[in-house]
């Protein structure tokens, strides 16, 4: 059997080269990063080699790619498997080395470990095996039916999802609602599902102009800037409460998105992206300088904080004439209440920006929108009035974007111009582009991967950017159209589910 | 009563003059059709009497209205519709999706006659109602087109290049659609052509177009006897 799928490759020397060329490829990349380290000894910085990690990896690759080798050429899968887990223990060792030993050329990490008591020595061996299972079964004889298999299975998760997207987002809906009664009193929990709620509300936001309208907006943080200032000097100056001045942010996000959109009426693509860019800068250095309104680069300090819907306080000790929440409800008095109420407030607004979305796709305009995006001439030849088209996009765009400012204000208390700088509107717009354009959940999933994640495993330190750009990569090249990056039907007749789906498919 | 008179237009792509000063008309019920070889103007009248490039001189009266300084959407609000050159349906959308943009300007309470008026001439399209209009064929995705513009209940309908990078077979069935269409729906059709023996065999009318100038008129038969139509267009190609 596995003869008759060897390929020209199997001949020895051709392995050999191979197996080089990756060799010196590892020694490449290994040399500088893994090879060399700082040492700070009482003389002062000093440079160390570590060969001993050098070695592990070049011999980790080798020996990788022999296994991967004999996978293609469809061998033997007992010693692609044995030559997989000397990969993996390899790897092992090299991270515990790099991680924890000065020694260079110390025993095997792994053995003393394994040795080291009986119950560690079964956790080894019992990982010897999963990998070497894994390695083993994952293997079939003929490679050719395995790629089709893999298809299949994609599909078949596409068409799980797709035929479930009102489950799988009702689902999640409940999620986030029960979250807070989780990890109810868990701060950092609570902190950081609002900063992902925040850059999920974001994320739709601009999914109206970028995903639907096809405008690419790099200055999306402008309007967010805007809420929140709008936000902040009207709670200060004029005294106007948090309630109030939402819809007011709002408003003048939408107005400054109208006058961001009509100098760019005629621009698309590159251009309109350099357009917006500028714009978003100008309203961040506006917000540097003008000292006398926004407080330049210091800022806007002691933001008032939200009321429960303007009836009671949060604080420990409410102001003369008002009541607290817990003596509302008759509760002990906890400071987690204020973080799970403006936890419910972004969720709240977040939703509604998802709602007003999915309806706005099914009306005349949501649809013009994506007319607009797929092809701006027939749209015109169609009657529609590409101005007040686009216009609206970046109104209904960074409107929401100012309520998620005015939020924004009122959570941190503080703003700076510091917190809208461009960065900011690079990662709301990977969150559009890796959640797959116009794709309501793929912007949820995308800003759990790119905000929660980063900050969940904030102890791996600087490991996590590496690994999270290595992520970002990985997506690009398995889904290069974003994580769920394909538009259904708004309305679909006369079909089953399964049907509608397949069809869609084909 | 002629329905669209176009009258001394001249159109400009920058310094470029495309359209020499055009007179031409078309009357409610016919089908006229604009032939001539590639280059010589013909998408570019027909995109100036929807407003986009606009005449820099001359008048487009539409039912007697001056259409020439109007912007294109506001042109086509008023009972023209074209179904441009390479079709440019929205290839994302459903067949469906496709035929509610046609009718996005149109009182919805025409939406459902008219969409059994368009499957009727094109009942591929019915069956394809759910499809993704992109994966469909060229021949599928012209009668969308026409479809699509049928759907924003013109009175005058203005058709570029239908035959475009199609079957013959599929070019004889649009064009047999486009009879009908004009026959039994009232439309007038307004049609720019290359395939000048189709279209001159179905058109009551004729014109022929030279370097950004009306060479020839005449109607349809007479125009197909002509031996100068048959020497440039006719013989040698088909």
């Amino acid at each position: 059997m596995s003869s008759a799928f060897a390929s020209s490759r199997t001949n020895g020397s051709e392995i050999v080269k191979e197996l080089a060329f990756f060799a010196v490829v590892a020694l490449l990349m290994s040399v500088m990063i893994l090879g060399v380290e700082t040492v700070d000894r009482p003389t002062g910085l000093e440079l160390a080699v570590r060969w001993d990690l050098v070695l592990l990896a070049i011999g980790s690759t080798v020996v990788g790619r022999l296994a991967l080798i004999i996978r293609r050429e469809s061998i033997s899968r007992l010693v692609q498997a044995v030559l997989i887990t000397i990969t993996a223990v390899a790897v092992f060792e090299m991270f515990v080395r790099f991680r924890d030993m000065d020694d260079r050329w110390a025993s095997p990490v792994s053995f003393d470990m394994a040795l080291s008591s009986a119950v560690s020595s079964v956790v080894a061996l019992a990982f010897i095996a999963i990998v070497f299972a894994i390695a083993y079964f994952s293997m079939k004889e003929k490679g050719v039916v395995e790629v089709e298999e893999s298809e299949k299975l994609s599909s078949k998760i596409q068409l799980a999802y797709r035929s479930n997207t009102k489950k799988i987002g009702l689902v999640g809906i409940i999620f986030f609602i029960i979250f807070p009664f989780i990890f109810g009193e868990n701060r950092s929990a609570i902190d950081l599902a609002t900063l992902v709620m925040i850059y999920i509300m974001l994320g739709w936001g601009l999914n109206i102009v970028v995903g639907l309208a096809g405008l690419l907006d790099l200055g999306y943080v402008a309007f967010y800037a805007v809420g929140a200032y709008s936000y902040a000097l009207l709670s200060q100056n004029f005294d106007l409460s948090f309630w109030l001045c939402l819809p007011l942010a709002g408003i003048f996000a939408a107005s400054f998105g109208i006058i961001l959109g009509f100098p760019v009426l005629r621009l698309r693509g590159d251009y309109l992206a350099i357009v917006t860019l500028g714009f978003g800068e100008i309203i961040r250095v506006v917000l540097i300088n003008w000292y006398d309104l926004t407080g330049g680069p210091d800022g806007i300090s002691s933001i008032e904080r939200p009321s429960f819907f303007g009836l009671a306080d949060f604080s420990r000790r409410v102001p003369e004439g008002t009541i607290g929440f817990n003596e509302l409800f008759g509760m002990e008095y906890s400071s987690m209440h204020r973080l799970i109420f403006l936890y419910y407030l972004i969720l709240a607004l977040a939703l509604v920006t998802n709602f007003v979305t999915m309806r706005l796709r099914k009306l005349p305009i949501g649809r013009a929108w994506e007319a607009l995006r797929e092809d701006e001439i027939a749209c015109r030849s169609l009657g529609i009035n590409p101005t007040n088209t686009k216009l609206s996009a970046f109104a209904i765009g960074a409107m929401f974007g100012g309520f998620a400012g005015a939020f924004f204000a009122t959570r941190q208390g503080f703003i700076s111009p510091e917190s809208f700088t461009f960065l900011e509107s690079a990662v709301i717009l990977a969150i559009v582009v890796l959640g797959g354009m116009g794709s309501q959940i793929g912007v949820v999933l995308a800003a759990i991967v790119m905000i929660g994640f980063p900050e969940m495993f904030r102890e791996l330190a600087e490991y996590r950017m590496l690994i999270f750009g290595a992520g970002i990569v990985a997506i690009m090249l398995w889904r290069p159209r974003g994580l769920l990056s394909f538009r259904d039907p708004t309305i679909l007749l006369n079909m089953s589910q399964k049907e509608k789906v397949a069809g869609e498919l084909k | 009563m002629s329905m669209l008179k176009i009258e001394g237009v001249h159109t400009f792509y920058g310094n470029i003059e495309a359209l020499k000063g055009i007179d031409m008309e078309v009357n409610e019920g016919e089908i006229v059709t604009l032939i001539g070889a590639n280059g010589a103007g013909k998408t570019t009248l027909l995109m100036t009497c929807c407003g986009s490039p606009q005449a820099s001189k001359g008048r487009i009266l539409f039912e007697g209205k001056d259409i020439s300084r109007m912007p294109m959407h506001e042109i086509c609000n008023l009972g023209i519709q074209q179904s441009p050159e390479g079709r440019r349906i929205f290839p994302r959308m459903s067949v469906y999706e496709n035929l509610q943009m046609g009718a996005i300007t149109q009182d919805p309470k025409h939406f459902n006659s008219d969409l059994e008026m368009v499957f009727d001439l094109f009942p591929r399209l019915k069956e394809r109602i759910n499809q993704r209009a992109g994966t469909m064929s060229g021949g599928e995705q012209q009668m969308l087109a026409i479809g699509r513009s049928l759907m924003g209940r013109p009175r005058l309908l203005l058709l570029d290049e239908p035959s475009l990078g199609l079957a013959p077979l599929v070019v004889k069935q649009i064009f047999e659609t486009v009879q009908k269409i004009n026959r039994e729906n009232k439309v007038t059709v307004f049609l720019v052509e290359q395939n000048a023996f189709h279209a001159l065999k179905l058109a009551h009318r004729g014109y022929v177009m030279v370097n950004g100038n009306i060479t020839l008129s005449g109607t349809g038969a007479e125009l197909l006897a002509n031996p100068e139509v048959r020497a440039a267009y006719l013989e040698g190609g088909h």
